[in-house]
C-alpha cells in the first residue's frame, strides 16, 4: 500500500531514474497524456462523461486522481509516434548517401496505463515485434518503458473491456499495478509488483503491506467496475460473421453516416498504419524519409495504378471494422479490439462498432459469395 | 515466406535503402526500360523469382518493381520499369552511372521448385511478364524437369509485345510451346488477335498435371484463371500475382492489406484457392 | 479421304453431339481447303455457310478507307467462323481471311436452316453449341474494349 503523497516520491524516484514521466492531465478540456513531474498535475476530482460521439468533463465529489476512463490520446503515441523520421540523404560525389538517425532513444514510464491499454501495448507489440520484420525503434522505445497501471475504478459508457476480456483488471504486462481506494476516511492505492524493476522502484517508496481488508477493497472495486460496463461485443463467431458477410446490406447504411475522418483511426490504441513522404530540398541535393501515422479511411490509402482499390466510403469503412475484429486474428492470433470505446466516443457522428457488430449478427446473409459475374 | 536464401537481406536494415548503381539501360517499350542495377558495397542478395525491391529515386519516392532478371547471374538486379507515376517515371529515366535506393528483397516467390515433375503453364498479360521472366529462366535451365512448358503471352498491340526478341528466341527452342496475342493488331500484324484466356483452351498441356503461373492486370489474371479451372486445372496449382499499394513493403504500415493478407510478405505471390473468396470480391 | 461426317463427330464444336443429328449436319456440309490469303468470306455478302475451322488460322477483319483492314480477332483449329447465318438478313459482318494454309468444313446455310425448321431438337442442340460461342466471343471482345493493358 501506498499513500496518496507517496505517489509524488514515485513519480520522482522514476524521474531520477532517467524516465521521461508521462501521465493524464487535464488539457484543452479532455485528460490526455503529457510530461509530468508533480502529482497536482494529475486529474484530480475529474471524471469524463463519454457517449457515442460525446466527450465532457465533469468535476466528481470526490479528489480521486484516477476517476476518469480514457482519453483521445493512448500511448500508442509514445510508443509509435505520429511522425518519425527513418533516414535522411544526399546526393554524395559518388552517388546518394542515406544516413540514419542516431538520437537516443528516451526512456519512457507511464503512469496511469489501464488494462485495456495494457492489452493494446500488447496487441501492437505483436504487430511490430513478432512479424518477419521487427520495428527497430519500436523496440528501443519499448523495452525500457516502464509501465504503471491502474485499475480502473469506474467504467464509461462506451467501454466493453469486459467482452473483450482485456479488463477492468490489470493481471499482465506491468511493472506496477495501482487499485486507488478513496472512501471517507483514506485516500491510498494498493500496489501489485508486476516485475524486478517495479519491486525495485517500489522499494524507493515510502509504502506498507497491504491488509486483507485492502485487498478485498481491492477487487471490490474492480468488480464494481466490471459491472458498469456501458457497451457489450459478443465476440463469438464474430470473425466468421465479418468475413462471411462483406457485402450485408449494414456496410451501405454505416457508410451513409461515416464521414471518413479518420477520428477512430487516430484514437484508437491498437490501429498501427502508417504512410511515408519524402522529402527533398528545392536544389534537389538532400532528402529525407517521413513516416507519419495514416488512416485506412483515407481515399488514396489503397491507390494503384491511377485509382484506389477502395473507393468507396463503404469498403473503407467495411475494411476497418473487419480488420480490427476479424482479419487481425488471422494475422496476429488475437482480436484488434480492446474495448476500449474510444473509436465510438470520438466518431463525430456517434457510429458504434458494438452496435454495429450487433447489427450485422441480427440479419446475417447466409455466406454469399459476390463473384464478377454476368453478361 | 521468405526463402532461407533470403535470409541474408534480411540482416540488412530492411527500412533503409541499400545505394545501388545503374549499369545497362535497355529500352523495352516507349514508356519501359530495363535495369541493371549493381551495389556500391556488398554482394547483390540471393532472390527467389517472384519477389520484388522497393527502389528509391533520391527525394521523390520509392515504387515495388518485381526482379525481372536471371538469379543466376550474380552481381546486378535486373528490374524492368514501366512508367507510370512520378517514381516510376523517375527511375525510368535514370541513366547509367546514376544511383538509386534498393530496399529488399521481399515478399514471396513462384513454386518454381515444387512444381517440377508437373506441367508448367505461365501466363502473362502486358508488363506481367516481367515477374515472370525470372521463373521461365529458372524453368528453362532445368528444362528436363518439367513435363510441357507452355508461355500464353497477351498484349495491347504488337507495339506493346515486351521481351519480343527473348520471345522469338524461346519460341526456336523445340521444348517450349509459346502463343502470343494481341488485343488490338496493326497492318503488320501476323499472329493471334483476341484475348488471353482465348489461347488456353488450344495451349498444349495437361491440365491435370499442370501448374499455372499467372501474372497481369487484375481484370487479365480474374478471366484466366477462370478459363484455367474451366480447363481442368486444380485451384491449389494455380499462382497469381497480386499488387496493393506498397510503403513499407515489410509488414508494419498495413497498407498492402488483401483481406488478412499482408502483399508484401503473405504475396506478392499467392496460391489461388486461398484467396478465391477475397479475390471475387469488389473494392476489398 | 475421311468421311465428312467423321470429321466433324472429331471437331470440337460437335462435341457428344447424337449420331442422328451429325448426320443430318454432314448432309450440309462440305470440305473446303483456303489457302493464305484467300478469303473465307466478305463483309456485305450473303453468309451462305458457316466453317469449321480444321486447320490453319483466320483473320476477321474490318477494311476502312485509307488504311489496312484491322484485324480484330484470330480464329483457329477446333474453332467456328460464323454465325450471320442464323439471323436475318443473314450477311456477313466483316471479311474473314485464311492468314495461312486453311482447311474448313463449311455447312451450307439454307440447307441446316431448312433442317432446323424440319426438327427442332437439330434446330435447339445447334442454338445451344453457337450461344456460348457467341457469349465468349461478346465476352472477349468486351476485354478487348476495356484495354485493360493501357495506362490509366
Amino acid at each position: 500500500m501506498i499513500a496518496r503523497t507517496d505517489l509524488q516520491a514515485l513519480i520522482d524516484a522514476l524521474a531520477d531514474a532517467d524516465y521521461e514521466v508521462l501521465g493524464p492531465t487535464v488539457r484543452d478540456g479532455a485528460i490526455v497524456y503529457d510530461g509530468i513531474a508533480r502529482i497536482s498535475e494529475l486529474p484530480a476530482g475529474w471524471t469524463d462523461r463519454q457517449e457515442a460521439g460525446r466527450y465532457r468533463l465533469e468535476r466528481r465529489d470526490d479528489a480521486a486522481l484516477f476517476g476518469f476512463s480514457v482519453g483521445p490520446h493512448s500511448w500508442k503515441r509514445f510508443l509509435h509516434p505520429p511522425v518519425e523520421t527513418l533516414w535522411t540523404a544526399r546526393q554524395g560525389k559518388d552517388g546518394i548517401e542515406v544516413e540514419t538517425p542516431s538520437e537516443p532513444t528516451p526512456k519512457f514510464a507511464f503512469i496511469g496505463v489501464r488494462a485495456c491499454e495494457v492489452h493494446a501495448i500488447a496487441v501492437q507489440d505483436r504487430v511490430f515485434l513478432e512479424g518477419p520484420y521487427i520495428d527497430r525503434s519500436y523496440r528501443l522505445r519499448r523495452q525500457d518503458a516502464f509501465i504503471v497501471a491502474v485499475n480502473c475504478g469506474q467504467a464509461g459508457a462506451t467501454c466493453f473491456c469486459v467482452s473483450m476480456q482485456t479488463g477492468p483488471k490489470v493481471e499482465s504486462g506491468f511493472d506496477l499495478a495501482l487499485t486507488e481506494l478513496l472512501d471517507a476516511g483514506r485516500h491510498e492505492f494498493l500496489v501489485e509488483i508486476g516485475s524486478d524493476r517495479g519491486a525495485e522502484l517500489l522499494a524507493k517508496t515510502p509504502h506498507r503491506p497491504a491488509t486483507d481488508a485492502e485487498l478485498a477493497a481491492a477487487e471490490a472495486v474492480v468488480a464494481r467496475t466490471a459491472g458498469q460496463m456501458g457497451r457489450r461485443l459478443e465476440t463469438d463467431g464474430l470473425k466468421e460473421l465479418l468475413q462471411g458477410n462483406l457485402n450485408h446490406p449494414r456496410w451501405d447504411q454505416v457508410a451513409e453516416r461515416c464521414l471518413s475522418c479518420g477520428n477512430c483511426t487516430m484514437v484508437c490504441p491498437t490501429c498501427f498504419c502508417t504512410t511515408v513522404e519524402d522529402h527533398s530540398d528545392l536544389a534537389g541535393e538532400s532528402a529525407a524519409r517521413v513516416r507519419t501515422w495514416d488512416s485506412c479511411f483515407t481515399l488514396d490509402f489503397s491507390y494503384i495504378h491511377g485509382g484506389s482499390v477502395r473507393k468507396s466510403a463503404r469498403s473503407r469503412y467495411r475494411q476497418w471494422m473487419t480488420h480490427k475484429l476479424a482479419s487481425w486474428i488471422d494475422q496476429f492470433g488475437t482480436s484488434g479490439c480492446v474495448g476500449c470505446g474510444r473509436c465510438i466516443t470520438w466518431c463525430p457522428v456517434g457510429i458504434d462498432i458494438t452496435e454495429e457488430a450487433a447489427a450485422l449478427r441480427a440479419a446475417p446473409r447466409a455466406a454469399k459469395r459476390e463473384t464478377h459475374g454476368g453478361n | 515466406m521468405a526463402s532461407a536464401e533470403t535470409s541474408a537481406a534480411s540482416l540488412v536494415d530492411p527500412f533503409t535503402p541499400q545505394i545501388y548503381r545503374v549499369g545497362r539501360v535497355q529500352r523495352e517499350l516507349s514508356d519501359t526500360v530495363t535495369l541493371a542495377l549493381a551495389p556500391l558495397s556488398g554482394a547483390r542478395p540471393a532472390f527467389d523469382p517472384g519477389q520484388f525491391n522497393m527502389l528509391y529515386a533520391f527525394g521523390v519516392g520509392e515504387v515495388a518493381i518485381s526482379m525481372s532478371g536471371d538469379r543466376a547471374v550474380p552481381d546486378v538486379f535486373v528490374h524492368t520499369v514501366r512508367d507510370v507515376g512520378a517514381v516510376s517515371g523517375a527511375i525510368a529515366r535514370l541513366e547509367a552511372g546514376a544511383t538509386l535506393g534498393l530496399r529488399g528483397p521481399f515478399g514471396t516467390g513462384w513454386p518454381v521448385a515444387a512444381a517440377q515433375g508437373a506441367d508448367v503453364v505461365i501466363v502473362a498479360g502486358g508488363l506481367g511478364l516481367a515477374p515472370l521472366r525470372p521463373a521461365i529462366y529458372e524453368v528453362l535451365a532445368n528444362r528436363s524437369r518439367y513435363g510441357r512448358v507452355v508461355i500464353l503471352f497477351g498484349s495491347r498491340s504488337p507495339h506493346d509485345l515486351l521481351y519480343r526478341r527473348e520471345l522469338e528466341q524461346w519460341r526456336q527452342r523445340l521444348d517450349i510451346d509459346i502463343a502470343v496475342t494481341v488485343d488490338h493488331a496493326d497492318a503488320d500484324w501476323r499472329g493471334n488477335v483476341g484475348v488471353v484466356p482465348a489461347l488456353i483452351p488450344r495451349a498444349p498441356f495437361d491440365p491435370h498435371e499442370a501448374v499455372a503461373l499467372v501474372c497481369g492486370p487484375e481484370v487479365m489474371m480474374r478471366f484466366t484463371i477462370a478459363a484455367l479451372c474451366d480447363a481442368g486445372v486444380r485451384p491449389d496449382r494455380i499462382f497469381l500475382s497480386m499488387e496493393r499499394n506498397m510503403k513499407c513493403a515489410i509488414g508494419l504500415c498495413g497498407h498492402c492489406q488483401f483481406g488478412p493478407a499482408f502483399v508484401c510478405k503473405d504475396g506478392p505471390v499467392m496460391r489461388y484457392d486461398r484467396i478465391a473468396g477475397i479475390f471475387a470480391a469488389r473494392e476489398i | 479421304m475421311e468421311g465428312i461426317e467423321q470429321i466433324l463427330r472429331r471437331h470440337q464444336f460437335f462435341a457428344d453431339a447424337g449420331e442422328e443429328h451429325l448426320r443430318l449436319v454432314a448432309g450440309c456440309a462440305r470440305n473446303h481447303r483456303f489457302d493464305a490469303g484467300e478469303y473465307l468470306c466478305r463483309e456485305g455478302e450473303p453468309a451462305n455457310e458457316f466453317f469449321l475451322i480444321r486447320h490453319g488460322k483466320v483473320a476477321l477483319e474490318m477494311a476502312a478507307p485509307g488504311q489496312s483492314p484491322i484485324t480484330f480477332a484470330t480464329i483457329g483449329p477446333g474453332e467456328i467462323v460464323g454465325a450471320s447465318w442464323l439471323i436475318p438478313p443473314y450477311r456477313w459482318n466483316f471479311d474473314a481471311r485464311a492468314m495461312e494454309l486453311t482447311r474448313a468444313i463449311g455447312i451450307d446455310a439454307a440447307c441446316l436452316r431448312g433442317k432446323c425448321e424440319a426438327d427442332h431438337d437439330l434446330g435447339y442442340e445447334m442454338m445451344k453449341r453457337f450461344l456460348p460461342v457467341l457469349v465468349n466471343r461478346l465476352h472477349a471482345t468486351r476485354l478487348q474494349i476495356l484495354d485493360v493493358y493501357g495506362k490509366r
